[in-house]
């Protein structure tokens, strides 16, 4: 899953595939990802991974490693 | 019953008010900048209407240029469709206004409200009265004088929009030409994302309403974002199936100008490089109904869309609300 989701993510923001990404990583501070960044990575996990994620759930996601505990519960 | 017409956009015509307004001017009045706005939105600039200049006005600017394109004279209009969500006044309609400023006395007239969408809508009823033969000349228009309703304190909205007019006269067309399909749609459940509060029946405007702001326009960013993109693609590629072609058959797109990223994934959906879309946000913002009339007058003026081209033209808006459709030309 953590695989998946870096992918996803480095794909969506154009980043280098050896970027370094851990789930300590955070889109925003890290990875320089804008608000609308954040709405297109949100976006292709729903799509991805045929789940809904409400605004009020992403606007929790600290780090990478939150998104993909949400991500598991949604899909478990 | 007797079989429909075939119906196309027999002329074209657009106005958008002098005043530009840049990146670097919003900064002044609201906490921003150049940076921000372009990034995100892909708009430089914007223009504002003067302020004794209403939306009927630049409607019937646009609408004489229509009608000198397509050839056709004030008594030759059947009806009048504006689509817009900032009208001149709530009663009398903006298509009454625009009525008696062209002249065209023995028409009908109507407004009709599905904000940015707004111009898709007007086309397709009005190509329904020609298609049925009830009427000839039908004038639809995209008009909007945004900047009355922008909340110059809120830096989330102010920034995105401005104020034009784009028109176009339907009329009958060969067989196999014209608008081959169409979609349109709505989805009231998510109605409040973008919205103005008052100034309804709802809540009438008071000391109260004006001292909360609510008569300004609002919107919830990330959700009209994710309904666009989705919207954007799938209605997309709904119309080209239905005019039974493939992707490969589309020459150009002309999307409604929200944000320079809604028009991309757009793109990418109909397989289409950005030459082949024509994008005017960069200077005019997002101009809601006038968007679309505005972007496809300039492309059919810039020679960018030739005769036996096929086009889709697509919005969203608030509602939400969305259309689209193929144009034979």
């Amino acid at each position: 899953m953590f695989d998946k989701v870096k992918e996803i993510i480095l794909e969506q923001l154009g980043l280098d595939e050896d970027t370094v990404v851990t789930p300590e990583t955070s889109l925003m501070n890290d990875l320089k990802a804008d608000s609308l960044d954040a709405v297109e990575i949100i976006m292709a996990f729903e799509d991805e991974f045929d789940i809904e994620i409400p605004d009020s759930e992403a606007e929790n996601f600290k780090n990478i490693g939150d998104i993909v505990a949400y991500i598991e519960s949604k899909t478990a | 019953m007797k079989s429909l017409r075939s119906v196309g956009i027999i002329g074209t015509g657009s106005y958008v008010p002098e005043r530009k307004v840049t990146n670097f001017d919003m900064e002044k009045i609201v906490d921003t900048s150049d940076e921000w706005i372009r990034t995100r939105t892909g708009i430089g600039a914007r223009h504002f209407a003067a302020d004794d200049e209403t939306t009927s006005d630049m409607a019937a600017k646009a609408a004489l240029k229509a009608m000198e394109a397509a050839n056709v004279t004030a008594d030759e209009i059947d009806l009048i469709i504006v689509g817009t969500l900032t009208p001149d006044m709530l009663l009398p309609s903006t298509a009454c206004l625009v009525q008696d400023k062209i002249g065209a006395n023995g028409s009908a007239a109507f407004d009709l409200e599905t904000a940015c969408s707004g111009f898709i809508y007007a086309m397709e009823v009005g190509r329904n009265f020609v298609a049925t033969g009830m009427y000839n000349k039908v004038l639809v228009i995209g008009a909007e004088k945004l900047s009355s309703f922008l909340d110059f304190e809120d830096r989330a909205t102010c920034v995105l929009f401005g104020d034009g007019a784009g028109a176009a006269v339907l009329g009958p067309v060969e067989d196999g030409k014209g608008i081959l399909s169409s979609e349109l749609g709505a989805d009231g459940s998510k109605g409040m994302v973008l919205k103005i509060d008052a100034g309804g029946c709802k809540m009438p405007a008071s000391e109260q309403t004006l001292k909360d702001r609510l008569h300004y326009i609002t919107m919830d960013g990330s959700e009209v974002f994710k309904f666009a993109v989705r919207i954007m693609g799938s209605a997309s590629l709904n119309v080209v199936e239905k005019a039974g072609l493939t992707l490969d058959d589309i020459n150009f797109l002309v999307p409604h100008q929200a944000n320079m990223r809604i028009i991309s994934a757009a793109a990418k959906k109909l397989n289409l490089p950005l030459e082949k879309v024509q994008i005017n946000l960069t200077e005019y913002g997002n101009m809601s109904a006038a968007s679309v009339p505005v972007a496809l007058d300039q492309a059919i003026r810039e020679g960018k869309i030739k005769e036996g081209d096929k086009t889709v033209l697509v919005g969203f808006g608030g509602g939400l609300t969305w259309g689209a459709c193929v144009i034979q030309w």
